[in-house]
């Protein structure tokens, strides 16, 4: 299983016990009150406030939603290396800004954290910070190279515990190395995320490949070269009898043969990013590699079939793909720029935006796809519980009906580079607890 | 507001001829004068003195356009102008005498531009002024060698000149200044 | 019009009102004094990231013609070394006094982002970015067009037009589709299907990969260089294979109605998309294109500096 909770001395009489009062449990009409108990969830109903401590801290959450604390597969907290885009610090607090109690960082690193030393390292950093639990994901190969497998078994070992692994920024193509890794962390319960990308198809790639960007005399990123993958390691993971995870999928195709293969009792699971969700190709005409992402931003089509993908849980997950990057790397012409965004802090705005609002999802669903579904696919112990009495006190209260102005100088990260700019989000994060404490409230950070 | 004509169509004929007889005369016949006209409307008029002047001295004067849009000193106040023809009869300019022909003259400064202008293309033994209104207000030292008519205007009037060959009719106008 | 960006910017008005004011401009090489006063005082940057001598004398000579002062401002090879920023090198130049940064560069969309970013105040003309666009090309195509087959002036309309060679890869080839497709002109490109970029079925013109088939009507034939720089050798199987299937010698050249005129932007690849023999020819009009294009520069920076926005 994975890693043990940090187990902090709460020794503030106030803070070992909260009562909340009037939240509306997974988007249910209803409101009740909860009250937390030394990091767990110790009543539901009438109970909560009956049997409070006197010096309980009580906190008026006036019929706001409360979810499970969101947990993201998939961000990339650039520390060690790029410091000075994001430190494990900064994206922990974008993250617990965001409602997560929880991401799993990329192993991109500097080095790259493909043993168990690294992969340690991160982990014992994010517990310092205290404000979301760090899990770190550990390389498929030795520096990401695509040539031999990294020692997944000593970082599964390790404190870190790790049981994802993903080569993400770079796909792992070699179809032979792919079904080893795909074989060998069956041993640990473990599995393999991948990047699906052909890199001999998407040679100097820059925007989606279509007819804007013929237009535009950008070089494509054609959707055939994610799907060739999937459908190649769909296939490899039903050979050997693993479980595969797809990240960011972006197209119409992608979606259908994950439906097929699951159709087929493959055991594949799928994430899409907000962006994906939400913003479409056509930003690619201002040519401000504010809107440069790989995969690349697809066609309104595209959207469509992911959103519809999500609402039916053919996608399992909303992941961030949180991917900070210095001002410079933004700040140019678009072939020069590097590919990524922000996602942690405007996750659950967009998919208000684009999932709830139109109907597609509900807050129940939600709180499946933003945070059951990725703690169960991570393996995560103690994230993605139900919000029943007994389990941990991981929480996200959101306020549906506080809209709020992206901006780059709100966002928590150490870097501003949001698509989302000067766009509005329907929902606020109004506070998140990590085991009891909250590490949110009144939309900023305590 | 209603424009007073202060030239009709028949003075406007006149005004041309004796225009003509006054060019004939400075330079002692037509020969080496050549007429010079600044579009819009300097062309037409210019046509129309070379004509007449002909027509007194029995052989065609030779008549072309400079087209000053390039010499202006206004670039980029008033937006890109569409540039008019620039044409130099054949025997060029040097050693000639060249006509200015404009239809009313007035901060000078076109004239100033076609004499530059002028400059760039040769080197005229001489280079002479013809307008057919003066209607006063010099920015610069400019005058005129000949005059249709001297019209003495406030800055809050507008003269407009009208010809045949642009607008249909021949006159000049006087009225108040609008937003032009 | 503050900036040139791209020649599908240009609605039909606007680039015959620029043709027409090349064409008066012309004459300025008929003059005793070879130069107009109109740019005094202005200067004129030069920024090119990529080699291009052509280009960027002609955009010299038509800034010199103007009487403007001209700063260039060269890198050297394809890798911008530390402090060669776009931004840096377009702040500087600005520091420096520019009005108006003509920018070659390799990267699509490069001019857009100088000119949208916020980073300069100066006016922006595109000297060609990436594999987008080369509006002054296509001007200066359209002038030469005109100028042989339409008497010197009005549009193209009705004129048929074949353009051959590396489209995937080539600015002059979508900006020339845009422009003489808004002067009326019908457009048909011809390449091998791996040249041609995926959605071209939806741009304004015809399409098709037989070079034999297009040359019985057409008015204009127009040369692009294949640029073994950009590509790897996938693209076609063998250089003698694309000169065979694609390339114009004087057996195809034959084939053209008597009319007919042969245009290249140039440099070229003397043997692989044309022949010596084609190129000295007598329906070649390369030379012309380099005359004209000073013209039709002059006219640019002329539109550009004196409009409003971009005065001084």
């Amino acid at each position: 299983m994975s890693a043990p909770s940090s187990d902090e001395a709460i020794t503030d009489a106030s803070a070992r016990e909260i009562v909340l009062r009037d939240i509306r449990l997974m988007g249910d009409s209803q409101a009740v009150d909860v009250r937390f108990t030394d990091g767990r969830i110790a009543a539901i109903g009438a109970a909560a406030v009956a049997d409070a401590q006197p010096e309980a801290r009580v906190i008026e959450a006036a019929g706001r939603i409360g979810l499970p604390g969101l947990v993201d597969l998939h961000t990339h907290l650039r520390e060690p290396g790029r410091e000075d885009t994001e430190t494990i610090e900064t994206g922990c607090q974008a993250a617990a800004l965001g409602g997560f109690t929880a991401v799993h960082a990329m192993a991109n690193t500097q080095p790259v954290a493909d043993t168990a030393g690294v992969v340690e390292q991160v982990w014992r950093r994010g517990r310092e910070v205290g404000l979301c639990d760090v899990i770190p994901v550990g390389a498929v190969t030795v520096g990401l190279s695509g040539e031999r497998l990294a020692e997944l078994g000593a970082m599964a070992e390790s404190a870190a515990q790790v049981r994802v692994f993903s080569d993400d920024g770079i796909c792992v193509s070699d179809p032979l190395l792919m079904r080893r890794a795909l074989e060998y962390v069956k041993a640990f319960d473990g599995v393999i995320a991948q990047h699906a990308q052909e890199p001999r198809l998407t040679l100097g790639a820059q925007m989606n490949e279509g007819e804007l960007s013929g237009e535009l005399g950008l070089t494509g990123w054609p959707a055939v070269a994610e799907e060739a993958i999937i459908a190649r390691d769909v296939l490899l993971a039903e050979h050997v009898g693993s479980r595969l995870h797809v990240c960011h999928l972006s197209t119409r195709g992608s979606v259908e043969i994950i439906r097929w293969a699951k159709a087929r009792g493959i055991d594949v699971t799928a994430e899409v990013t907000p962006h994906h969700l939400m913003l479409t190709e056509d930003l690619a005409r201002t040519y401000d590699p504010l809107f440069k992402v790989n995969p690349p931003l697809r066609s309104a089509d595209d959207v469509e079939a992911v959103r519809a993908g999500l609402a039916d849980g053919t996608i399992d997950i909303v992941a961030t793909d949180h991917a900070p990057h210095a001002h410079e790397d933004k700040d140019c012409e678009w072939s020069a720029g590097a590919f990524g965004m922000l996602g942690l802090q405007t996750a659950i705005g967009v998919v208000a935006a684009t999932m709830v609002e139109p109907g597609n999802l509900t807050w129940a669903q939600v709180g499946d796809r933003m945070s059951f579904a990725p703690a169960r696919i991570g393996r995560v112990a103690d994230h993605g519980r139900p919000l029943e009495v007994g389990e941990p006190a991981n929480l996200v209260i959101i306020d549906p009906d506080a809209p709020w102005e992206v901006r780059a100088d709100r966002m928590a990260s150490r870097s501003r580079n949001t698509p989302y700019v000067e766009r509005t989000l329907p929902v606020s994060v109004w506070a998140t607890f990590l085991r009891g404490r909250p590490t949110v409230m009144a939309g900023a950070l305590t | 507001m209603a424009a007073a004509r202060v030239l009709e169509a028949d003075d406007v004929g006149r005004v041309i001829g004796r225009i003509a007889h006054e060019i004939l005369e400075k330079s002692r016949g037509s020969s080496g004068v050549i007429l010079l006209g600044i579009p819009t409307r300097g062309v037409p008029l210019a046509r129309r003195i070379a004509d007449r002047m002909a027509s007194i001295e029995g052989h065609p004067v030779p008549v072309g356009s400079l087209d000053v849009t390039m010499y202006r000193d206004d670039i980029g106040l008033r937006g890109p102008r569409p540039l008019s023809a620039t044409d130099i009869p054949a025997e060029g300019i040097d050693d000639a005498i060249v006509v200015l022909v404009d239809d009313v003259l007035f901060s000078g400064r076109t004239i100033r531009a076609a004499l530059d202008a002028v400059n760039d293309i040769g080197r005229p033994r001489a280079v002479r002024l013809a307008v057919l209104v003066d209607r006063g207000h010099r920015e610069l030292p400019i005058r005129a060698d000949h005059v249709g008519k001297n019209l003495p205007t406030s800055l809050a009037e507008s003269v407009q000149v009208h010809l045949v060959e642009t607008d249909g009719v021949d006159e000049v106008l006087l009225g108040s200044r609008d937003a032009s | 019009m503050k900036h040139l960006l791209s020649a599908a910017d240009l609605d039909r008005e606007e680039a015959l009102t620029l043709l027409d004011t090349a064409e008066e401009l012309a004459s300025v090489t008929d003059r005793a004094v070879k130069k107009l006063p109109t740019l005094r005082g202005r200067t004129v940057a030069n920024l090119f990231f990529e080699d291009s001598t052509r280009t960027r004398l002609s955009f010299e000579a038509a800034a010199k013609r103007l009487s403007a002062d001209v700063i260039t401002f060269t890198a050297k090879g394809s890798s911008v070394s530390k402090g060669e920023t776009l931004k840096d090198t377009a702040l500087t130049l600005e520091a420096m006094g520019a009005q108006v940064i003509v920018l070659r560069h390799h990267a699509s969309g490069a001019a857009q982002r100088l000119a949208e970013s916020g980073w300069i105040g100066a006016s922006v003309i595109n000297a060609g970015d990436g594999t987008h666009e080369h509006p002054t090309q296509a001007l200066l195509d359209a002038y030469t067009l005109r100028q042989h087959l339409r008497g010197g002036s009005g549009d193209l309309q009705g004129l048929r037009v074949v353009i051959v060679g590396d489209i995937l890869h080539s600015r002059v080839a979508r900006s020339n589709v845009a422009l003489l497709t808004t002067l009326g002109a019908r457009v048909t490109l011809v390449a091998p299907p791996t040249l041609v970029p995926v959605g071209v079925e939806s741009w304004n013109c015809d399409v098709t990969f037989d070079f034999d088939d297009s040359l019985s009507d057409a008015d204009a034939v127009m040369m692009l260089r294949v640029q073994s720089e950009r590509m790897n050798a996938a693209y076609f199987p063998s250089a003698h294979e694309y000169s065979r299937r694609y390339g114009l010698d004087s057996m195809r050249a034959a084939q053209l109605p008597d009319h007919a005129v042969v245009l290249h932007p140039g440099p070229m690849n003397r043997g692989m998309e044309i022949t010596a023999e084609v190129a000295d020819g007598p329906r070649a009009l390369i030379v012309d294109q380099v005359a004209n294009g000073v013209s039709v520069r002059m006219a640019v920076l002329y539109q550009v500096l004196s409009s409003e926005e971009g005065a001084a």
